[in-house]
């Protein structure tokens, strides 16, 4: 498999916190990857070296290039919504679509076209008329109209309203993801990506904690719903978290033997907002 | 090349009010005024009977010599030019908080982040914008001006035209044609006059995380002021005054279009000959005056330091990093 982005020692300090503390990863062709971590742990500050918005110490390859000094070429391969809402307000959707269809050589307008068609938006309309979701439906009709190989997604459903979150989803889904394209999505609605995500990687305090993919995560961690009586068991066995739930504790393990935990209760796969607390515990104390 | 006519494109759309409405605004106003002032010369001519003009101004005409004729060919070319310089005043306004706002607002608005999404180079950026503030602001100020001037020349002999002087002879007294030479050939002398303004202006822009305009102002002024205090030019045996002009103004006030009329010695040489000719406006923007400038170090120390400024401008936009 091919890595479209691989990390080794990336390392970034802003004046007296370290934002990446030697961080390595990969991430192949055709994934999903959601970097899920509490505030401040060093995500944006990971998705702007890729997208060589900031410097920093190590190596990083990102499409065969150097996101510091090769930028300008990177960025035919690589399209980014970075937080939502930040088309310029004074731009009209179609001097938006002008102006990409014109610079960027890999932009297909009928396509962007086709997506708009799809919303309320007006070829006239300028971005301070929009309310934030529609804002973000021009964004992202300009962005998968645009035929690059990675896609970074950060926080970009922030502040939306429900209907706008699942479309937006939904879209990346059915029009714009294929094996040959690698999504990377930071967010704080765990819930909403879970289902789509192929990779997990969870990062903390700069360095990352957790880099599997879903299936692996689901061999990984387990979560036992135990009655009162078995509790002291499952307690023994060092579980990640517990929680009470109607008179019964919910533990939380990270490859602890299947057959010993489904002789102690009912096994389900844990969801990555169950798994992201557990793993994060104490990180703000 | 296809990528930075759009990225100029992409700033007149942002500025569309400042490049364009800005002077269109001030020209409409200026001829509203002139007509409403004619209107209000001809009904006090109307109702108090004097007659101005008509059948003396005739005979004046008729009788004048050659030197009178250039006179009023000047007095025409005057007209056709004051409202040129009205635009220009307004033109130097905008040039000035274009600049300050260049590489400011989108970092202020994060739309910077959107803008970085595309395969654009932060030089190309940069560059697109100091042509939208040197040579695209100020075409379009000329243009508009020109314009405006030949309305209001028509209208002025429209008017003259009522009082029985043929207003053909009269537009042939004056220089159009000359006019729109002289002005369209001082747009690139003033790019380069203008380029240690746009460089600082533009650097502020870039690098200031806040108010860009409290730095690029008081950052000059304090330092003026504190040389001005510990009579620093002393040392290099130069004048007080010598750092005020060449230093302070040069980085504020060189997007003045003409200042440099005031900051160059070069700049006014030759200009009484110029003059001398029936005293024409005309010839203190003919182009041999303009590019008389390009003799000046002045000009070329200031174009220098405006490159290295825009070069700083580029580096901080390209590591600007506060989004």
């Amino acid at each position: 498999m091919n890595a479209i982005v691989s990390a080794s020692g990336l390392r970034k300090r802003y004046k007296n916190t370290t934002a990446l503390d030697n961080v390595d990863f990969r991430i192949e062709s055709g994934r999903i990857v959601g970097l899920i971590g509490p505030n401040g742990a060093g995500k944006t500050t990971a998705l702007k070296a890729i997208l060589g918005l900031t410097d920093f110490e190590g190596k990083l390859d990102v499409l065969g290039f150097d996101p510091r000094t090769q930028r300008d070429r990177l960025m035919e391969q690589v399209c980014f919504i970075a937080d939502v809402a930040v088309l310029p307000r004074w731009i009209r959707v179609h001097e938006a679509i002008d102006f990409v269809a014109n610079v960027h050589p890999r932009f297909d307008r009928a396509k962007c076209e086709g997506f708009l068609a799809r919303t309320k938006l007006t070829p006239n309309q300028r971005v301070k008329q929009m309310s934030k979701g529609m804002i973000v439906q021009l964004h992202l009709a300009l962005v998968m109209a645009i035929d690059a190989r990675l896609l970074v997604l950060d926080e970009p459903t922030l502040g939306l309203d429900i209907l706008y979150r699942k479309q937006f989803y939904q879209s990346l889904l059915e029009d714009y993801f294929d094996e040959n394209k690698t999504i990377i999505v930071t967010t704080h609605q765990v819930e909403e990506i879970e289902h789509i995500l192929t990779d997990l990687m969870f990062i903390r305090d700069g360095k990352i904690v957790l880099d599997a993919d879903m299936d692996t995560v689901g061999e990984r961690f387990a979560e036992v719903m135990v009655g009162a009586d078995k509790a002291a068991t499952a307690r023994s066995m060092k579980p990640l978290d517990e929680r009470q739930v109607f008179g019964k504790s919910i533990f939380l393990f990270d490859g602890a033997d299947r057959a010993t935990l489904e002789a102690m209760g009912e096994v389900r796969r844990p969801s990555v907002s169950d798994l992201f607390v557990a793993t994060m515990k104490g990180t703000y104390a | 090349m296809k990528t930075f006519y759009w990225m100029v494109k992409r700033e007149f759309w942002e500025n569309r009010g400042g490049f364009l409405w800005a002077p269109v605004v001030t020209g409409v106003v200026f001829l509203v005024l002139n007509v409403m002032a004619i209107v209000a010369a001809e009904v006090m001519r109307a109702r108090n009977g004097i007659e101005i003009g008509g059948n003396n101004f005739r005979v004046l005409i008729e009788k004048a010599s050659s030197g009178d004729l250039a006179q009023v060919g000047a007095a025409l070319d005057m007209t056709m030019l004051s409202s040129m310089a009205l635009i220009t005043f307004v033109l130097a306004f905008v040039v000035f908080f274009y600049c300050l706002g260049s590489l400011y607002d989108d970092r202020r608005d994060r739309s910077v982040l959107f803008w970085k999404s595309l395969p654009l180079s932060n030089t190309g950026t940069v560059l697109s914008k100091v042509f939208s503030a040197v040579i695209l602001a100020p075409a379009i100020a000329v243009v508009v001006g020109i314009a405006v001037g030949l309305v209001q020349l028509v209208i002025f002999s429209l008017v003259l035209s009522f009082h029985g002087i043929n207003m053909w002879e009269l537009l042939t007294l004056a220089h159009p044609v000359r006019a729109v030479i002289s002005l369209l050939s001082s747009v690139p002398v003033y790019a380069l006059w203008a380029a240690p303004a746009v460089g600082w202006l533009m650097l502020c822009s870039a690098w200031a995380r806040s108010k860009p305009f409290l730095w690029a102002v008081a950052a000059p002024v304090v330092a003026g002021l504190m040389v001005t205090w510990f009579g620093i030019m002393g040392v290099f045996n130069l004048p007080t005054q010598w750092f005020w002009s060449n230093i302070v103004g040069r980085a504020l006030l060189s997007v003045f279009p003409g200042s440099h009329f005031a900051m160059d010695k070069h700049a006014f040489r030759g200009i009484s000959e110029g003059l001398g000719e029936a005293h024409n406006p005309l010839a203190l923007i003919s182009p041999t005056q303009t590019y008389a400038v390009l003799a000046s170090p002045n000009l070329w120390i200031g174009v220098a330091a405006g490159a290295a400024l825009i070069a700083a401008a580029i580096w901080f936009r390209r590591t600007g990093d506060d989004s």
